[in-house]
């Protein structure tokens, strides 16, 4: 410094560093930060568990719906029904955690004011929302697997009890199961990412949830009473996301992988506002 | 060092900052001292780099803070004390800071003993106290052993014990050579701590001057004498050049010492009933350096002449 010039006397000794790392600047270190805060806040488990139990227990309940109620059921209808999606159906409603986590994993550091000690400590602000992003990808995930697996299997444990002929007997083995299955878990996935992007926007944690649960249950079903051509394409489109579990083909559905293709605009355009919005906003 | 150029910072229609430059020196305490609203938040904001200025630009060692490499290995900085998650438990969340910054996991424990915090460092912030958060703010502040430090408002709320412990803190930070820039809206509180004075109101500087010249202009004092032979001694002291004005029933003599008026009295038999200095205090000397700044009143101002 060239300051001491300008200073009274009495002005500072030089001064001993006790830190002696060096600065750095890697990816892997902001990576690392946040991975120890998404697991350090209580939330992060709760809505785990929320996800995994509900979508479990909500599939069990409607599998036990088909296989007790299978005599009433028309043989016209029973032929529409996929023991594989019918398996993992509990994800509509256990698909409001994996939001609400994705919203909070961005959204609390707004409500704490955290935001400001965080973006200190990470100026680079791309930085932080793709490591953020990395480490509840990859989370949505595993939390995906291992919601649809057991649902999978306690569901055609459900299903195998009805009395049809032949019995419901579905394997990950059989065609189009496994696909479906994962594709569940990656369905969980989009789900996170999609709260994470319009939390990203909106920096509001309820503002955000609404609008996830607005964009993956209120609209799919207002869509159903839209007329005419017209309606059912746009039907098909805000329907995308449940394409990726059908073992089946649907015919008011994009095929599996094009379902889940649509779907995923809806967080990835949202996750490119939220960049170029986290560049240009005051924090 | 912390440079501002010209920082402007508009909202819609207010200027919150404006034109402002200054620089703080390493080795000493600057306080940046204002009324509320003045725009100290929002210029140690800018400094971090959290918000856009309008105009201008904010340097610390003479780079922009976004391009600083593991800044907190370069600036420490505490703005305010809740800006944390409180369902974090300390340790946790300054380790997840030193993570994104490459500092050593034993580095979190040397802050938390540093600053007094180690026994409960376990427990989730939600359940401190605010001056538990400060120490857990400045904490944060010492991970990267940073040479720029920034505190605003960093005694607010605290007792007088923490008050103690923040001043002598943030002394001994500039005694190692350290940049140190405080805020506060308390003229006596940053005469006690602060070296030098950078002073703001609505959003322009007024003032950057060490403490001790601010403390000099700002202490003319005058002497007020009460006299029972009030006229007699008005009389004599005119006679020595005296101005002399008249306060309910007191005299207050300007350009005179007390010395001075208790002979004068003695030499002529005059009886003093009392032989006060009157010095204004700093307090005062602030707020009348930003009576013109300050954004609320408390009640109507009154003509400017009326109340000297």
């Amino acid at each position: 410094m060239t300051a001491a010039t300008t200073q009274p006397a009495g002005a500072p000794a030089p001064r001993v560093r006790t830190l002696v790392t060096p600065a750095t600047d890697r990816f892997d270190h902001v990576l690392r930060s946040e991975w120890t805060k998404f697991w350090s806040v209580r939330s992060t488990m709760w809505t785990f568990i929320s996800l995994v139990v509900v979508t479990i227990g909500i599939s069990a309940l409607l599998c036990l719906a088909v296989a007790a109620n299978w005599k009433d059921i028309k043989p016209a209808d029973r032929l529409t029904i996929d023991p594989v999606s019918q398996s993992l159906s509990g994800i509509f409603l256990g698909q409001m955690a994996i939001i609400a986590l994705g919203a909070l994993a961005i959204s609390s550091e707004y409500s704490t004011g955290g935001i400001r000690t965080t973006l200190t400590a990470v100026p680079q602000r791309l930085r932080l929302l793709g490591a953020k992003a990395v480490v509840l990808t990859v989370m949505a995930f595993v939390a995906g697997v291992v919601t649809m697996f057991p649902s999978f299997w306690l569901g055609q444990r459900v299903l195998a009890t009805a009395p049809a002929h032949p019995p419901i007997d579905v394997s990950l083995g059989d065609p189009n199961v496994l696909r479906a299955v994962l594709g569940g878990a990656l369905y969980v996935m989009a789900c996170g990412l999609l709260g994470f992007a319009l939390a990203a926007v909106l920096r509001h944690t309820a503002a955000a949830i609404s609008a996830g649960f607005a964009i993956v249950f209120i609209l799919p079903i207002v869509s159903n009473f839209l007329p005419g051509t017209w309606g059912n394409n746009v039907g098909k489109v805000l329907n995308a996301g449940g394409a990726i579990t059908n073992t089946r083909h649907v015919d008011e559905q994009f095929g599996p992988w094009t379902g889940y293709a649509v779907f995923s605009l809806w967080w990835i355009v949202l996750l490119v506002v939220a960049a170029v919005l986290m560049r240009r906003r005051d924090a | 060092m912390i440079e501002a150029r010209g920082l402007s910072k508009r909202y819609g229609d207010t200027l919150a900052v404006d034109d402002l430059s200054f620089t703080v020196q390493p080795g000493l305490v600057t306080g940046f001292l204002g009324p509320n609203g003045a725009g100290k938040s929002t210029t140690m904001r800018m400094l971090l780099g959290l918000d856009r200025p309008t105009r201008g630009t904010a340097l610390i060692s003479g780079k922009l803070y976004s391009s600083l490499k593991g800044p907190l290995h370069h600036v420490g900085a505490l703005l305010d004390a809740k800006d944390v998650h409180p369902g974090r438990k300390a340790r946790t969340h300054l380790l997840a800071l030193a993570q994104s910054n490459g500092i050593p996991r034993k580095r979190v424990d040397e802050v938390l003993e540093m600053t007094g915090m180690s026994t409960v460092a376990s427990k989730r912030i939600k359940g401190y106290s605010l001056g538990m958060s400060q120490r857990l703010g400045i904490a944060a502040t010492m991970l990267g052993d940073p040479e720029v430090l920034m505190f605003d408002e960093p005694v607010n709320g605290l007792d007088p014990e923490g008050i103690l412990w923040i001043r002598n803190f943030m002394r001994g930070l500039a005694a190692e050579g350290r940049t140190v820039f405080v805020s506060s809206h308390l003229m006596s509180e940053m005469s006690q701590t602060a070296d030098h004075l950078v002073v703001i109101g609505r959003g322009k500087l007024l003032a950057d001057v060490s403490t001790k010249d601010f403390i000099s202009q700002s202490s003319k004092g005058s002497v007020r004498v009460r006299s029972p032979q009030a006229d007699e001694l008005e009389r004599l002291l005119k006679a020595d050049g005296i101005i002399v004005e008249r306060i309910d029933g007191s005299l207050r003599l300007h350009g005179i010492t007390t010395d001075r008026v208790g002979d004068v009295a003695a030499a002529n038999h005059l009886t003093v009933h009392e032989l006060v200095e009157e010095r204004a205090s700093l307090e005062a000397a602030f707020m009348e350096m930003t009576r013109d700044s300050v954004d609320f009143h408390a009640g109507a101002p009154a003509p400017e002449e009326a109340t000297r």
